[in-house]
């Protein structure tokens, strides 16, 4: 049995990322192994509705610089090597700022006395349990001011279960290096978007993305009525394909608000969702084109 | 009228949960601000998602570039693949030689731009490479001056870019003695909505009724009280689901915060979008628009309130 990562993403924020990452993995549960991990460590919000049992918690980390004061020589040559400012020489000491700090590392390895020492600094939590369905469930929450989501991301990824079959990413809104750090090791992509102006601008951003790293992916598109038939028409000029149209429904909007499934509120939905999940494998799988 | 000193004042629209209508409302307080003779500049600071623009017939003005970071490259001449760099690399962003490149590799969109690599390496093969990650536009909408952004696919959202449009904004308004810069917020509660929020005078929660936008509203308010910074909120979409539009009164009691208003979900929003219009500009006698306008009496009362 194959192994295979699907992100969800979409550029713009709320368009239905995790109602169909949910979705997805309740419908596939029931016939394959599937890991779900929402990468949205901002507001993660999909735990709200696969409501899993979480067992196991570790802080996010980061680890920065810690100097020892009465070896070092405030020589400032960490300061000349940190490329973003995380370290400054004031008199005879060196400060450090730890929120400018990325946890590279390079001070630490450049101190020409060998007096750096790296100190864990957690930014954020991350959980691991399982649903009742059976899915396995990862998390990270971003601790409230911290301003990097990305370094979180990477932990996740690093607790994933290796032999799972499906793995779901939830991926943050936009195109910037949150997003990148969550789909670049997806086998493919799909893209959820409402048929709006806003949609479609922020549809091609994450589209750009994908170019970028030679992705396969589809787009879903959610809402589908409320708007008009740009999307459309720009998609059928690109090698991205729409797989699914899910029509705006009250029931959907009003059972979505007090934490239920969708495919709870309609369950027809849970079908196409298998379908679709066969469709995607399946194209992942066709011998490629030579150009 | 000498030495007059400018009483600048900022509102950001944030929201934590993506989707809930920040840049709806937003061009709607700008259309507000416009019509009753309040001038204000206004700032798109969700750059990777940047829709103010679309919503308010801006015509993309005069662009500049924006080089936030930089990244690795290996001259594939000189590496001697001894593979330092990418065991020093933890960004995973250094890729083995395989049969395409006979060299180590830089992966530039995971790249962090640390330059760990370019110290380790014994044969200097790598060097930093300024990039450029996105333009800004100053340019003109039919309500005044906005000051936008589009950062690159993938690119560092740092918070720097959208620094950097607050600053020429301020710069402008502070030149043309006009009194407030409206600025449409991204979502999410990290580096981009702190920067967003840095020096606000006033954050105009735009919140949305059920599970996520509850929790999701939560943690801005976190953040923001975190960086006493001064909150308003209204619901948006207030009449999908009575109950959790309750649960948000709730929190914002237990916070001692204040309801601006509810805003009814508008099947013409979608509408007046298509067309690049604020809803209060496209149907002013909608339920939506009323109640934005009333939103914005109680978002200038707040203002004014803030000496």
């Amino acid at each position: 049995m194959s192994i295979i990562k699907i992100a969800v993403a979409s550029g713009k924020g709320g368009t239905g990322k995790t109602m169909v990452a949910t979705c997805l993995a309740n419908s596939l549960v029931t016939n394959y192994p599937v890991q779900f991990i929402d990468c949205d460590v901002e507001a993660p919000n999909a735990h709200l509705f696969l409501k899993p049992r979480l067992t196991q918690s570790q802080p996010a980390i980061i680890l920065i610089p810690e100097i020892n004061k009465d070896q070092c020589t405030a020589c400032g040559k960490c300061v000349e090597i940190c490329e973003f400012h995380a370290l400054a020489k004031l008199g005879s000491r060196i400060l450090v700022f730890p929120q400018l700090c990325h946890g590279c590392g390079s001070c630490t390895l450049n101190c020409p006395e060998k007096v750096i020492f790296e100190k864990s600094r957690s930014i954020g939590n991350m959980s691991r349990g399982k649903t009742d369905s059976g899915i396995t469930y990862i998390m990270g929450e971003l601790t409230i001011s911290e301003p990097m989501p990305t370094p979180i991301i990477r932990q996740l990824k690093t607790m994933m279960e290796e032999e799972v079959n499906i793995s779901i990413f939830d991926s943050p809104p936009g195109a910037s290096c949150a997003v990148v750090a969550t789909l670049h090791d997806a086998d493919f992509v799909l893209m959820i978007t409402e048929p709006t102006p806003f949609g479609l601008h922020d549809l091609k951003q994450l589209i750009g993305i994908l170019k970028q790293i030679d992705k396969p992916g589809g787009v879903i598109i959610n809402r589908d009525g409320i708007g008009d038939q740009k999307v459309e028409e720009f998609l059928s000029g690109t090698n991205y394909p729409v797989l699914m149209k899910i029509p705006y429904q009250n029931e959907i909007a009003s059972g979505l608000a007090i934490g239920q499934l969708m495919t709870d509120i309609i369950p027809a939905y849970n079908e196409r969702f298998l379908d679709l999940y066969r469709r995607i494998n399946t194209t992942l799988h066709e011998p490629k084109v030579m150009d | 009228m000498l030495n007059n000193k400018l009483h600048l004042k900022q509102l950001v629209i944030l929201s934590g949960k993506g989707g809930t209508g920040k840049t709806s409302v937003c061009a709607s307080l700008i259309h507000l601000s416009s019509k009753e003779n309040h001038p204000a500049v206004y700032v798109d600071a969700d750059v990777d998602a940047a829709n103010l623009a679309l919503a308010t017939e801006a015509k993309k003005g005069e662009s500049f570039p924006f080089s936030g970071s930089q990244y690795a490259m290996i001259d594939p001449e000189i590496c001697g693949q001894c593979g330092k760099c990418k065991m020093v690399c933890r960004f995973s962003a250094i890729d083995e030689p395989n049969r395409q490149h006979h060299s180590y590799q830089v992966n530039q969109l995971l790249c962090d731009g640390c330059a760990a690599c370019v110290h380790i390496c014994p044969e200097s093969a790598i060097s930093m490479h300024q990039q450029q990650d996105g333009e800004w536009y100053h340019s003109l909408t039919p309500y005044g001056h906005l000051f936008h952004a589009e950062l690159f696919p993938g690119a560092e959202n740092s918070g720097k870019l959208v620094t950097t449009i607050k600053q020429h904004a301020k710069l402008y308004a502070e030149d043309h003695q006009i009194p407030l810069i409206i600025i449409d917020g991204p979502p999410g509660i990290g580096c981009p909505v702190i920067s967003a929020s840095a020096g606000a005078d006033l954050a105009l929660l735009v919140s949305e009724p059920g599970v996520s936008g509850l929790h999701d509203l939560e943690r801005i308010i976190k953040t923001l009280e975190h960086f006493t910074i001064p909150i308003l909120i209204c619901i948006n979409k207030a009449n999908l689901s009575p109950n959790s539009t309750q649960s948000i009164y709730q929190l914002a009691k237990d916070n001692n915060l204040q309801i601006a208003g509810e805003i009814p979900f508008d099947p013409v929003m979608p509408k007046a979008m298509i067309s690049a219009q604020p809803i209060t500009r496209y149907d002013p006698e909608s339920l939506s628009a009323i109640a934005i306008s009333s939103v914005w009496r109680q978002v200038q009362l707040a203002l004014l309130a803030k000496v």
